[in-house]
């Protein structure tokens, strides 16, 4: 929240996966080097002491894992289950095929696929330009000095107080008029949305961003400057390279939060075959009981799999921007 | 890492204000030279492409007669090349791209929200005093008994339809659905009847029919006054004078129903309204004062609603940031043990829940938790029949549940990191006085904890606040509450409500839901205050 907070904490969040990491290499190596054959001997395995020590933990990480992946091997499982209905999908990979994929990948009724690639180009778009406008402001707050500047720095924070959905009738009303005029850009279109999206753009990303860039150091510009950069060149060239961890986890929460987005998504998109996953799936699965259950869980397992991946492959950032930025 | 962050402070460059003229002008002649010829393309092409857009945009407004907003266009196209082209305004060149979206969709339309809670936006209410009044003329147009056949032929002009009308004299009259019949220039005849004027393409049979229906609805009123009907066209040849049962007294203001006698009359609610409250819809939108708001907290059957709704928004906002807070917590201090092994496998599949789109695990949430069918009731608690989603007090704690398998990583992850930079020295200085695990956690990291997670707890509760996905997937608020005439129910929170009342059901009513809006942004504003106050971090910016 605050300039303080979000510095340190990108700094230490970033670090502190590595000092982890660092921490658990050296004790594994301690143990298995210097402790095992000493400790051993001495002490005999004792049930009692280890489970007072680390097996206690152990159950409760059985539990909570437990707990965190039944929904996720249920969905899996119906995903597998060629039988359509919800009673169906009860027992547990009683039945194996990839049916289900192929019905709601082939479904006229459900434009799965176009409603994935919707998504993927407004989620995809919205985080490119989200990182691209952000970082220009982060920079421009982060190395000038100028009149209204804290003014800004405070707006963004308050600003993202109050999110987009709360003024969720009057982008209604906005866009039908704007679609009244120029209807490339109005109501039911894709570019509409995107921009309706990038309204947000200058929010907590830039407050992320600007903490990152803080931590960059200006003798670096200004050594740039002396051999004849320009501020542009500067940018473009040295900083976006230097912070390029941040712009990774921006556009990576930017896209999340796209992919996510219902309602404004719900409102403006009116066609199927213009509506993004959020929408369409959750309109497919309005009624559960009636649903094509195992399809809508194929379609899940789909649309869950390439933001999955994406937020592994870049966790130990994401884990440092979260605790300075807390989104989601 | 802070210490850096002051060196990079003091090594910042003077304030441009200090410069003196020479310098700045020789900072722009260098800037000029290290730009390059390729960077002064691009940025050329970028302002050709926003000026192009601009003046294309200029004149599809001034075809709408939308004088206002063209102004508006005309000068932010103005400022924008002038901060480019000029060579100082840094801060504005980097700046100007994000704020102008910024302005637009965030800032603007939430003016504009508080502008519609204060007007009757809404089904039946969408737009002027004129064109409710030609739409219910339009709505309830007759066919004259003996009126005269007129030639007439469907023409187009820039995909709008029209019908160029020949009457009984002879003469070639032209005009659309909102266009009254004005003389056509340049008529051409095919006998009696016009076939084309300029600045109409015809319409070939073909098209006549494959447009069928539009040309059916096709209704051209005959003059200004929108007593004197229209002219309607059953087949797209023959047109026949219509004119509607009601009658529009446009000096005294009222409708008169001429079948039954009914006189209705402009009472200032935004809609004909007869003596004994009758409306005729459509209306049109007027501004109401605080008539939503009043309405929300003092007519009865919307202050119930209004009030458990609000209730429930904060308790479940609290109680979300208190339980994924403390779950998270609890597994930060027990997975923070150097000694266990597998550490990083329990970490990874502990915060797949936090990875997959939140709407996903809320909507599967929702299917597990099915009454009759769902995987929860059949096969954990072996056929039982607990209402999880359709209970109004089951609901509520299912919505917290699933909230909390939702939001546990986040807290874990969060409390992982501040727990892992506290300096382990303090830990041992205070064992070496003496002080028992439980005393060195409460009184020594807990604080030190607390300071960093607090300005987390503080947005998440503001997320949480408006977590509309969760509720919206799981319960989509339901149960419903059949007294409320709004579509709500048990477990809606404010932000879920508005939705309901703007978006579904039989009539949106945007007023009401903007009104709700404000409502929730200034319980946000207060929380915010409040918070800002308490943990000073607005101050600290700099």
């Amino acid at each position: 929240m605050a300039a303080r907070k979000v510095v340190p904490g990108t700094g230490v969040g970033l670090a502190a996966g590595e000092i982890e990491e660092m921490t658990d290499a050296s004790t594994r190596a301690f143990s298995s080097r210097g402790d095992a054959p000493l400790a051993l001997p001495k002490r005999p395995f004792s049930f009692g002491r280890w489970f007072a020590a680390t097996g206690w933990r152990h159950i409760v990480g059985v539990v909570m894992v437990v707990f965190s992946l039944f929904p996720i091997v249920f969905v899996v499982s119906s995903s597998l289950n060629p039988n359509g209905t919800l009673t169906g999908s009860n027992a547990l990979f009683s039945k194996i095929g990839l049916d289900s994929y192929v019905r709601i990948l082939s479904d006229p009724q459900v434009p799965f696929s176009t409603w994935f690639a919707n998504t993927m180009i407004i989620a995809g778009t919205t985080a490119v330009c989200t990182v691209f406008l952000g970082a220009l402001a982060a920079y421009s707050f982060s190395r000038m000095r100028f009149t209204g500047r804290r003014f800004g720095l405070i707006s963004i924070v308050v600003v993202q107080m109050f999110p987009q959905l709360l003024a969720v009738v009057a982008i209604f009303l906005l866009m039908s008029t704007i679609g009244d005029l120029f209807p490339a850009i109005g109501l039911n279109t894709h570019l509409g949305l995107i921009m309706v999206y990038l309204g947000g753009a200058l929010g907590v990303n830039t407050y992320l961003m600007y903490g990152f860039f803080n931590t960059v150091p200006a003798s670096i510009d200004e050594a740039a400057k002396i051999d004849g950069a320009g501020h542009a060149r500067i940018f473009f060239t040295i900083i976006l390279r230097l912070v390029a961890p941040i712009l990774a986890v921006v556009a990576l929460l930017s896209f999340i939060a796209s992919v996510n987005e219902f309602v404004v998504a719900s409102v403006l998109l009116i066609d199927t075959d213009k509506q993004t996953l959020a929408v369409g799936l959750t309109k497919l699965v309005s009624n559960p009981r009636y649903a094509d259950w195992s399809a809508f869980s194929a379609g899940a397992v789909m649309s869950a799999l390439p933001v999955v991946a994406l937020f592994l492959f870049l966790q130990k950032y994401i884990v440092g921007g979260l605790t300075a930025g807390a989104v989601k | 890492m802070s210490i850096a962050t002051e060196d990079v402070r003091e090594d910042e460059p003077p304030t441009p204000t200090k410069q003196t003229k020479q310098q700045r002008r020789a900072a722009g002649i260098a800037e000029q030279a290290s730009g390059g010829i390729k960077m002064l393309l691009v940025k050329l092409l970028a302002l050709g492409l926003v000026d192009a857009l601009a003046l294309y945009a200029v004149f599809v407004l001034a075809l709408h007669e939308q004088w206002a907003v063209l102004v508006i266009v005309a000068a932010v196209t103005a400022l924008v090349n002038w901060i480019y082209f000029s060579r100082r305004k840094l801060p504005a060149k980097y700046l100007t791209p994000g704020v102008i979206f910024l302005v637009v969709f965030q800032v603007f339309v939430l003016l504009y929200t508080g502008y519609i809670a204060f007007t009757n936006y809404g089904t039946g209410h969408n737009g002027s005093k004129e064109q409710a009044v030609s739409s219910l003329m339009a709505s309830s147009l007759e066919r004259v008994e003996d009126s005269p056949a007129y030639g007439v032929t469907v023409v187009e002009r820039a995909g709008e339809l029209g019908l160029l009308v020949t009457d009984p004299e002879g003469d070639a009259l032209v005009g659309t659905n909102e266009e009254p019949l004005t003389e056509a220039s340049g008529a051409e005849f095919d006998g009696d009847v016009a076939v084309s004027a300029d600045g109409w393409n015809t319409l070939q049979f073909a098209d006549v029919l494959e447009r069928t229906d539009e040309v059916t609805a096709l209704a051209v009123p005959a003059s200004d006054d929108p007593n004197d009907g229209a002219i309607r066209t059953p087949d797209g040849s023959t047109g026949y004078l219509y004119v509607s049962t009601l009658e529009y007294d446009e000096a005294a203001g009222t409708m008169t129903d001429l079948t039954t006698g009914t006189v209705y009359s402009d009472t200032g609610v935004g809609a004909f309204t007869a003596d004994g409250g009758e409306q005729l819809l459509p209306g049109w939108q007027i501004t109401v004062g605080f008539d939503n708001f009043v309405r929300a907290v003092t007519d009865t059957r919307l202050a119930g609603p209004l009030l458990y709704v609000t209730a429930w928004t904060f308790a479940f906002a609290l109680i979300s940031v208190a339980s994924t807070f403390f779950l998270g917590l609890f597994l930060a201090i027990v997975f923070n043990d150097m000694r266990m092994r597998g550490r990083k496998i329990y970490r990874v599949l502990m915060i797949l829940p936090y990875a997959i789109p939140s709407f996903l695990s809320a909507l599967v949430w929702a299917g597990m938790m099915n009454e009759s069918f769902g995987f929860i009731n059949q096969v954990l608690l072996g056929g039982a029949s607990i209402p999880w989603l359709t209970d109004p007090l089951l609901a509520k704690v299912s919505i917290l549940i699933v909230n909390l398998w939702l939001g546990f990583p986040y807290m874990f992850l969060v409390c992982m990191g501040a727990l892992q930079s506290i300096p382990d020295d303090i830990q041992e200085a205070a064992k070496v006085d003496g002080a028992k695990p439980w005393a060195i956690f409460r009184l020594i990291k807990l604080p030190l904890l607390l300071v960093t997670v607090a300005p987390l707890l503080i947005a998440s509760f503001a997320f949480n606040f408006n977590n509309f996905n969760t509720i919206y997937m799981l319960t989509d608020g339901g149960p419903r509450d059949s007294n409320a005439p709004i579509p709500v129910g048990f477990t809606d929170i404010l932000i879920t409500m508005v939705y309901k009342v703007a978006f579904t059901g039989q009539t949106r009513d945007y007023g009401l839901a903007s009104a709700y809006s404000i409502i929730i942004f200034i319980v946000v504003a207060v929380i915010s205050i409040i918070a800002f106050r308490r943990t000073k971090s607005l101050e600290e910016l700099n």
